[in-house]
């Protein structure tokens, strides 16, 4: 019945979660440690495992919705699920993008050692942590948390487009890699924010109020 | 359709020269729930009164076409062996008045004139009232008559009374139209609980209900069969243009 379906379907996004966070670090770690196997890993096998527990979350949402009609909370958190999935298939997007720029960038020598990307993979992830565990929770303060860590990745991108550009003025020949690191740590910003709106879904869940567009007070 | 109990072959079901069944043909699969829904009028109820041959019991009634249960053709078998086999649960909880809940579990051997040991009739109620999730309720009351019981544990112990011979089909023709929400939900759990045991085919004409508890839907109209299929199937992208108009309330 709608409980057991619910439960499933919460296991399901939670399996999900753990996956796309898993991606971002390992694609991180193939750019860090120069791994191209970890990129293609995630680029290869991750990505489809992930894109397929969507495909089957979104088939689920489809059958709660025409066989039991939730209401109240069974709504919201179908609704929210949903939601959720789509957020972290585009983590898995983000994520193969990033592992794309790493196998460019394995077998070339560093701009510069990498210390604000592997920051901000850190944060990103955490967020995503953070952000399902108040969904599961129910904890709309723990999502609150997350979403304002935003302004810390936001932040750290522009410092690392500041210091690639740096960079790439005075040596033309590291324009190619340091344009690939940008949007490295573009995609992780993009992480970061559907990591807040995984957050927003715990606190329409919790609080039934949809906060996406608004600037939390 | 890999593993039908029951099979319906252009069946037409008449009361004197009025055609309510018009050529239907439905595999009931084993061990599902089947549910059969459809606006007032339409034959759902017919249809389910075929099943078991209680159709014929109406003056004037008569039906044609094939009925299969299993292998074997059900129109040329004993009535009361049909009934046995293929179980009815009505709208209206019905338990006998005048019987213990005790005895009304065993209604279906008393009527039938099947005489029991004692330990054997103890084991059979017992049985009978767990799968129908009411033994834990009435253990200490089995001696009361049943219609102390409340509207939603009176239809419970009708479909103790109906698993009690061990049917291999259970009938249930709107079987929580007569009860509050909390005792419907309590049914519906337990239709869902009873498919382990033995194939459901219920009739209702509440669509949420058809979507929460059903594996397989039939959709009626003006007698005819319109479309059948799996549940989610047929309640998220229905085939014919008069379901998704009765699914969407539309007309109904």
């Amino acid at each position: 019945m709608l409980e057991k379906a619910l439960e499933d379907l919460q296991n399901k996004v939670r399996k999900a979660a753990f996956l796309a966070e898993g991606m971002v670090n390992k694609a991180e770690k193939a750019l860090e440690e120069r791994k191209g196997e970890l990129a293609r890993e995630v680029i290869d096998k991750d990505e489809e495992e992930l894109d397929l527990l969507d495909l089957e979350i979104t088939e689920d949402v489809v059958r709660i919705f025409a066989r039991y009609q939730p209401k109240a909370r069974d709504l919201r958190m179908t609704l929210a699920i949903f939601n959720i999935s789509r957020y972290l298939e585009r983590v898995g997007d983000h994520t193969v993008n990033i592992a794309e720029y790493t196998l460019d960038l394995v077998d070339k020598p560093p701009v510069k050692p990498l210390i604000d990307i592997p920051r901000m993979t850190q944060i990103a992830s955490e967020m995503l942590r953070d952000s399902i565990d108040a969904f599961m929770k129910g904890d709309p303060e723990g999502a609150l948390r997350v979403i304002e860590r935003d302004d810390e990745v936001d932040n750290l991108l522009e410092q690392v487009r500041r210091e690639l550009v740096t960079y790439m003025v005075s040596d033309s020949s590291t324009i190619d890699r340091g344009l690939k690191l940008t949007s490295i740590a573009r995609n992780l910003e993009r992480i970061a924010d559907l990591a807040t709106n995984i957050a927003e879904e715990a606190v329409f869940l919790e609080k039934g109020k949809i906060i996406k567009h608004t600037k939390p007070k | 359709m890999s593993n039908p109990i029951m099979r319906t072959e252009d069946l037409c079901a008449y009361f004197d020269d009025h055609q309510v069944l018009k050529g239907v043909n439905l595999s009931i699969e084993e061990k599902k729930v089947t549910a059969i829904m459809g606006p007032s009028g339409c034959g759902k109820t017919t249809l389910i009164r075929c099943l078991n041959r209680m159709h014929e019991l109406t003056p004037g009634a008569r039906m044609m076409g094939k009925i299969w249960l299993r292998d074997q053709d059900l129109l040329s078998m004993n009535p009361m062996v049909v009934r046995r086999r293929v179980g009815m649960v009505f709208q209206k909880p019905n338990p006998f008045p005048t019987m213990s809940i005790y005895n009304n579990v065993l209604a279906g051997y008393r009527l039938n004139g099947i005489r029991l040991k004692r330990d054997e009739a103890d084991r059979i109620v017992e049985g009978a009232l767990r799968s129908a999730a009411l033994w834990d309720e009435v253990k200490d009351a089995l001696h009361k008559r049943g219609t102390f019981l409340s509207g939603g544990q009176q239809q419970r112990l009708c479909i103790a009374r109906a698993l009690a011979v061990q049917p291999e089909v259970l009938l249930m023709d709107e079987p929580t139209s007569a009860l509050d929400p909390k005792a419907t939900d309590h049914i519906e759990r337990l239709i869902v609980e009873l498919k382990e045991q033995v194939t459901i085919v219920i009739v209702t004409h509440n669509i949420a209900q058809a979507g929460r508890i059903s594996d397989y839907t039939a959709f009626m109209y003006l007698g005819e069969l319109i479309e059948y299929g799996p549940t989610e199937a047929l309640f998220t992208a229905p085939r014919d243009s008069r379901t998704e108009e009765y699914l969407t309330g539309k007309f109904g």
